[in-house]
């Protein structure tokens, strides 16, 4: 009765009709990044995710129970051959039959039973540490601060929180219990083998240590060989997907055939390493096999003339023959999951990495809830920043801002602009100086009193997958419908919105994709305002948008700046001209600064930027 | 059924090899099931002495081995080899076949895609496509090299064990196929209706999997409106629907391993039972009461597997049907004609008509002239017709009527790859490819030695900014290697475009996010540049406009003013409003 037993083969079986096993095709870069761990299994890491399954612990305790009896249940089937041989049939009498017919029954029932509650528990284990290794990692993203952000593109932090916490929800219930019935199993297998007949269950498993050590470097170099399929894979992703973003792009080059050449080879090599990979796992079983025929042949050969000379009886040798192959499942098993847990080790330090990140803006201790409302008034003391040490970008920065303001930062991309706006916003803190809001350290306050005082509107307009209404209202969640369209009115959107089929519920598509881009300049104008924040951040765009739309941009903004203090990375000329103080950013310092008029008198570089518009009038 | 002919022309020429699997498949199972048979001529013939009822040849063989147990021992390790080898051949043979074959296709959907015309591709859903050329290709290589052969193995499995019973006993045959039917058609049934929690799953993933993308790429937004705690309840909901769809799976799933396995056991313990009250009735012998017991087990298990395959079928069918869409898509015709005449600059358009869907004019009687050198302007609303317009130089569009003539040529009898060869378009979101950017910038051109491809990164104004990259010219674009601003990519766009010299070029908007000072410096380059390149040009700053020889005022496809700034700002007409209202402030900076 020689089985595949089904804890191995399931994972095998259902997995792939999951969809995981398409993570690669959807975290391609997270693949490529994955640098090669195969450190020993470091035993801390794996006690602190073990924490996070304690939630789980009442199903672990029936998975292991399951697991036993299900082990103990496949040691017993073989011997009940053995007692039907050596009980019935050599006695050549009935007597019994029906009894142990009966046992037998009960035998196949507790045995589905156990299999159901196998599968169930190993269920509830994994479903509930993927959910809270997802819960704990998603809130303590909420908690970083940019500085992390800056550091990691989103695809990475994407496949961190989606195929790795898969992977460690799938060690953590499938492979320990697989290990653990493996273990068990083995040593089931050997305590029946050996009280039926010590002398032939040491001949049985001479084999074993040679297997072992096959198993382990077999298993070592599959996985290996499909983590290479899984690279390569990942790049002809990403090549079909350069060749179907890129498809224009390719035509008006005239770069078909070259295309596809590239192509042709990344092809080419997938199918060299994915062949490679079923080589190795086609010579594997068969190697297994081999060594297993061994002991069944020796099995065979002492037996017989065992049972010959009468030292043992037919069912013994029966029952040997069946225990000589299934003796060899839970070694590979083990063997399969050892060299799976190695690989997973760098899933898993990637994950708990993630979460063990300290946060580098933090509330101070002790500090209470309740604040005094948020004038507006910002001051720049001293103010030094570097994003890494060896290269200061801010450094003895004054500014002195009074509550409803318009400061106008201009200068070029990597001047300093940003991280100004960075810091007035807390989303990264001075590394020396203090930075005063209302005449006090923010640091002494908590972080959430700035930043629910803060608007902010990014030069490329970030929507949400929702309609325009929850996007608007993403500003003040209670909102009423009535000030979201008090709010879209205020900055022009009200009238392109009314006009779209389905209005105000119109869906924006991911990332907006179904509005200009103007149009979500002004939804995010709306949304800003709904907030009615104190403190006003617009890192205005550059994008090419008709004079008609860029006219109700300009009017918008000078709505939503009225009465805050704003910090404007300008590029519009209006805003410039109207904005309050005028900062020149060169290399992180300020170069001019002053009005509009001031400056232009001064004939610096500002007026050369400015005029610069106009040479071709 | 016609997608069965599809997934059997895939396998092309990978057919030989495939057969070579499918006989292995069939040498092992002869293998494997042969391995019984030994150890009952053991029991039964060597231990015992049953009469062996076998071929002349193995019954001599096994009465002149009398009781040396070594014999069949060795006869076992020799048919394991067998097997084991045949075993390996077959996932050799399966995986050479269907690695090939899926090669095949992906190299093929690769061509088709690139081949599509210009109008597909700005219609396609490009996530559609890519889960077409990753997951549907996945699906087909599984299906034809796992699936397929497992599929074959159980069924040889089967129809040689079922035999070999027979032979052995009748009565055990019927008891040990009892209950199979049953099993597989609960494999069957199960996994058709499990379907739809398998999708409720899937979709739960990618539910919580856009939460947390939108969360990634919109942290700041999320930040500056404090709305932190609403995101984490957000993701909670979602993670909390995909804790339980994914668990309500597995519990399904264990409802069936459960459920199929209390068959496959109770199959297993009536051949047991039945066989030992036979035997004991001295009806069969011990031998043939083992081969029994042996034999169920490698029944019982291919007999649900092959339920679940069939289920699979219907998957790789589905993937099949579902890349044939894009096969079935025609290809742009690019060698309809191959007229490769000199392409120059002197461009007439003469009542130029064009549409992208019939009886939707996007253009309307366009007529101009320009001289090889000229720069042309091009103002209007989005969707006034200017890009469709220089699409049509490139001949990414055909135009419905009216002619253009290039060079005194019309341009419809010339090649489109040629003609692409030679009008250089730069595009307002222009498309880098994950390599390093001389290579971006050379695409088109081939090999340019340093000097021209520093000469041409400064006139597009990008050297400097190159130059500043870690490993300057050798720095990757894109995802692995460092990430340009919009502005930097259109620069890097344009150098690509002017080092290919072609006689007509083009910027679609290709200057929007530069920033005013250094859009002046590529526009006095260009200036400079060889006077014998047309140059079009589009843009919403109608100061980079002011210079250009001829000036088009689109409205709705009809150029409603055209002429040279000075002519224009002479009429009350949409050009000097626009020019009014974007400079509202020359006459302070005047004075």
């Amino acid at each position: 009765m020689a089985r595949t037993h089904v804890s191995g083969t399931f994972k095998i079986l259902w997995k792939p009709k999951l969809g995981l096993d398409k993570e690669g095709d959807r975290m391609q870069e997270a693949v490529l990044q994955e640098e090669v761990h195969e450190e020993k299994i470091d035993l801390k890491l794996w006690r602190q995710i073990l924490q996070l399954a304690k939630p789980y612990r009442r199903y672990v305790v029936f998975a292991i129970l399951g697991t036993v009896a299900m082990a103990a249940g496949d040691a017993l089937f073989p011997y009940m051959t053995k007692v039907a041989i050596d009980r019935f049939i050599v006695p050549e009498t009935t007597e019994g039959l029906p009894l142990f017919s009966v046992g037998f029954g009960i035998l196949v029932v507790m045995q589905s039973l156990n299999v159901y509650i196998f599968i169930k528990m190993a269920g509830k284990i994994e479903s509930g540490v993927t959910y809270t290794i997802r819960k704990v990692g998603f809130e303590h993203l909420h908690k970083l601060s940019f500085s992390f952000y800056d550091k990691r593109a989103a695809g990475w932090l994407l496949a961190r929180l989606t195929s790795d916490v898969n992977r460690l929800g799938e060690i953590i219930s499938w492979s320990l219990i697989d290990l653990l019935w493996g273990g068990v199993a083995m040593i089931f297998y050997a305590i029946v083998m050996f009280t039926m007949n010590w002398r032939l269950a040491l001949l049985t498993i001479v084999v074993l240590p040679v297997l072992a050590v096959a198993s382990v470097y077999f298993q070592k170099q599959i996985l290996r060989a499909y983590r290479n399929v899984r690279k390569m894979n990942s790049k002809i992703t990403g090549a079909f997907s350069e060749g179907i973003m890129g498809a224009t792009t390719t035509k008006i080059l005239s770069r078909e055939e070259e295309n596809l050449q590239e192509f042709k080879t990344l092809t080419g090599g997938l199918r060299a390493s994915s062949i490679r990979a079923a080589t190795f796992s086609a010579l594997y079983l068969p190697i297994v096999l081999m060594l297993g025929s061994i002991g069944t042949s020796l099995t065979l050969w002492a037996g017989g003339n065992g049972v010959v000379a009468g030292t043992i009886t037919y069912g013994v040798l029966v029952a040997f023959a069946s225990y000589t192959i299934q003796f060899f499942e839970p070694v590979r098993e083990i063997a399969r999951i050892f060299a799976e847990l190695q690989m997973a080790h760098a899933a898993a330090e990637r994950v708990m990495g993630l979460i063990n990140t300290e946060p580098e803006i933090q509330d101070r201790p002790g500090l209470k809830d309740e604040w005094p409302y948020l004038e507006g008034a910002v001051e720049f003391e001293n103010v030094s920043f570097a994003y890494n040490p060896l290269e200061p970008v801010l450094s003895d920065f004054n500014l002195k801002v009074r509550p409803g303001q318009t400061i106008a930062l201009v200068g070029e991309t990597g001047s300093g602009k940003s991280t100004i706006v960075n810091l007035a916003c807390r989303f990264y803190e001075p590394t020396s100086g203090r930075i005063l809001i209302d005449g006090v350290d923010y640091r002494e306050r908590p972080v959430k009193w700035l930043q629910s005082n803060l608007g902010y509107v990014l030069q490329s307009p970030h929507l949400f997958s929702g309609t325009i209404r929850e996007n608007i209202r993403y500003g003040r969640l209670q909102a009423s419908d009535e000030e979201v369209e008090r709010a879209a009115t205020l900055v022009n959107a009200h009238e392109f919105i009314v006009k779209l089929p389905q209005g105000y519920d119109t869906e924006v598509g991911e990332g907006g994709g179904l509005l200009s881009t103007g149009q979500k300049q002004l939804i995010s104008f709306a949304r800003a305002i709904l907030a009615d924040p104190r403190i006003f951040v617009l890192d205005e765009a550059t994008s090419s948008i008709d004079t008609e739309t860029e006219m109700l941009i300009q009017d918008a903004i000078r709505k939503v700046l009225q009465g805050r203090t704003s910090f404007i990375i300008a590029h519009r000329l209006s805003t410039v001209r109207s904005a309050d103080v005028i900062l020149v950013i060169r290399d992180g310092k300020v170069q001019e600064k002053g009005n509009h008029n001031e400056l232009m008198a001064a004939k610096g570089y500002y007026y050369r930027l400015y005029t610069n518009q106009f040479l071709e009038g | 059924m016609k997608s069965i002919r599809i997934l059997w022309n895939y396998m092309g020429k990978n057919r030989l090899l495939y057969l070579g699997a499918i006989l292995s498949v069939g040498l092992a199972s002869l293998a494997s099931i042969s391995a019984p048979l030994v150890i009952r001529i053991t029991i039964d013939n060597i231990i015992g002495d049953e009469p062996l009822a076998a071929p002349l040849l193995i019954r001599n063989f096994v009465e002149n081995i009398g009781q040396a147990f070594w014999v069949p021992g060795i006869v076992l390790i020799i048919i394991t080899i067998f097997r084991g080898l045949f075993m390996f051949l077959r996932g050799r043979l399966a995986s050479q076949a269907s690695e090939g074959i899926a090669k095949n296709i992906r190299d093929r959907v690769y061509n088709h895609i690139q081949h599509l015309p210009y109008k597909y591709h700005k219609e396609a859903d490009s996530g559609d496509l890519m889960q077409r050329c990753t997951s549907d290709v996945e699906t087909i290589r599984r299906f034809l090299g796992v699936q397929l052969v497992e599929m074959g193995s159980s069924l040889f499995m089967v129809v040689l064990i079922i035999s070999i019973m027979l032979r052995a006993d009748r009565r055990m045959t019927m008891l040990s196929v009892i209950t199979l039917p049953i099993i597989f058609a609960f494999a069957i049934l199960f996994f058709l209706k499990v379907k739809k929690a398998f999708r409720e799953a899937d979709e739960a993933e990618a539910a919580l999997t856009t939460v947390l993308q939108e969360n990634l790429t919109g942290i700041r937004v999320v930040r500056a409106f404090a709305n932190q705690d609403y995101e984490i309840d957000r993701f909670d909901e979602k993670n909390q629907v995909n804790r339980d769809k994914l668990y309500h799976l597995i519990w399904l799933l264990a409802c069936y391993w459960g459920g199929s396995d209390l068959m496959a056991f109770f199959q297993i313990a009536l051949v047991v039972i039945s066989g030992t009250y036979f035997a004991a009735q001295g009806e069969i012998t011990m031998g043939t009461m083992a081969l029994f017991t042996t034999y169920i087990g490698m029944l019982v298990w291919p007999v649900r597997q092959l339920g679940r395959l069939l289920t699979d079928l219907g998957k790789a069918v589905v993937a099949a049907d579902r890349l044939q869409e894009i096969l079935d898509e025609p290809r742009e015709e690019l060698v309809e004609n191959s007229e490769q005449p000199p392409v120059t600059g002197d461009i007439v358009f003469d009542n130029v008509c064009f549409g992208y869907e019939p009886g939707q004019r996007v253009l309307e009687n366009v007529s101009f002239e320009v001289k090889a050198g000229q720069t042309v302007a091009l103002l209007g609303h989005t969707g006034s017709g200017k890009s469709s317009l220089v699409h049509l130089l490139a001949r990414l569009y055909d135009y419905e009527e009216g002619s253009i003539k290039i060079g005194g040529r019309e341009l419809k009898t010339i090649d489109k790859r040629w003609m692409r060869k030679n009008v250089a378009v730069v595009s307002q979101e222009p498309f880098l490819f994950a390599k390093t950017i001389r290579e971006n910038i050379t695409l088109a051109s081939g090999n340019v030695d340093d000097e021209e491809l520093y000469a041409i990164c400064q006139q597009a104004a990008i050297h400097d900014v190159i130059l500043s990259f870690s490993q300057g010219y050798d720095t990757l674009v894109g995802e692995r290697g460092v990430s340009v601003s919009g502005g930097q990519r259109q620069r890097i766009a344009i150098a690509r475009a002017l080092i290919t010299h072609s006689p007509i070029l083009i910027f679609d908007d290709s200057l929007s996010a530069v920033d005013t000072e250094t859009d002046v410096a590529i526009q006095r380059a260009l200036e400079k540049r060889s006077d014998k390149t047309t140059t079009f040009l589009i843009s919403h700053r109608i100061t980079s406009l002011a210079g250009a020889d001829l000036i088009l005022v689109l409205d709705h496809g009809r150029i409603v003013q055209s002429g040279t700034h000075d002519e224009l700002m002479k009429v009350d007409g949409p050009y000097a409003r626009i020019w009014d209202i974007q400079n509202t402030l020359e006459a302070e900076i005047r004075a």
